[in-house]
């Protein structure tokens, strides 16, 4: 899993509403493991982020907006600057979600990162992640 | 009164490292202790108990799908494999992580011999693991009770 590294001492004062709930990163992690997701969510809070957290790949595309009719739209309004997702899920694994992410035109430009403890690049259609980089970056 | 802070804070420590020194812990464990801080004091003790929940809840499913010879549900126990060695990976319990690696072996050959001994391991790793931090979270309780902090405790 990651690493912690922790910021030097910084001088961050107690009332947190001088800090504009903007300058936060948003971030949003996919995990179904509860000692991960539990893991995860203070990692973010450490690093001064926002953080949401779901247990699986469905509930991430509907916190998106990106199930049901709506599922290449998604939410307009959300802000999510990062998607952190398991590979390894029940139903839906990281990768499809990733792929599902892509196909939106509000979330695709967000950064997803992919965890996994496996050697899962053998099972990830590069192909497919190169297509997506030339169809939408030119 | 400094000196019952100091003899608990030199136990505390110890007690820590032997637990990492006996294969107990992985460096993980201290990147979680990292994590922790005066606003959220019960961190650790809140990931590994959901650990050991997790824990039971894996072995029972398992032990039920290895129960009969003539019908075990190899994908189960698979699954249970996997779920269990990623969250003793993530909370740096060692010795479970290892019996997981065991026991998918295991399992991807289908020996249900093996399976039952490994999960019978495993079994006793995470109770065994759970006495441990159960005694060293009591020392954290006797230090700061006497006053004291939880020292730092730097492994290599």
């Amino acid at each position: 899993m990651a690493e912690v590294m922790r910021p030097e001492k910084l001088d961050i004062s107690n009332d947190t509403a001088s800090l504009a709930s903007q300058e936060l990163l948003h971030v949003l992690a996919v995990d179904d493991s509860i000692v991960d997701r539990k893991f995860i969510e203070r990692l973010l809070r450490v690093s001064s982020c926002k953080v949401t957290v779901v247990d699986s790949a469905t509930r991430a595309l509907q916190y998106l907006g990106l199930d049901g009719d709506n599922s290449s739209v998604g939410y307009q309004d959300l802000k999510i600057n990062l998607i952190m997702t398991d590979y390894s899920m029940p139903g839906m694994t990281g990768y499809e979600l990733l792929k599902k992410i892509k196909e939106s035109s509000v979330f695709r430009e967000i950064p997803v990162v992919i965890m996994s403890s496996e050697n899962i690049l053998p099972r990830i259609d590069r192909y497919v992640l190169f297509s997506y980089y030339l169809n939408h970056h030119h | 009164m400094n000196n019952v802070v100091a003899q608990l804070q030199r136990q505390f420590h110890d007690y820590l490292v032997s637990l990492y020194q006996q294969g107990f812990l992985d460096n993980q464990f201290s990147e979680l202790r990292k994590l922790q801080d005066d606003g959220t004091p019960d961190f650790v003790a809140e990931v590994v108990s959901l650990f050991f929940e997790d824990c039971s809840k894996l072995i029972n499913t398992m032990s039920r799908s290895l129960e009969r010879p003539e019908n075990v549900d190899f994908k189960q126990v698979d699954s249970g494999v996997h779920q269990l060695k990623g969250s003793s990976s993530s909370v740096g319990a060692r010795r479970v992580k290892n019996v997981c690696i065991s026991f998918k072996e295991c399992c991807d050959v289908q020996n249900r011999e093996g399976c039952i001994r490994c999960l019978q391991q495993v079994d006793y790793e995470y109770k065994m693991l759970k006495t441990k931090l159960q005694d060293l979270f009591n020392l954290e309780q006797q230090i700061l009770q006497a006053g004291g902090t939880i020292p730092q405790v730097d492994i290599n």
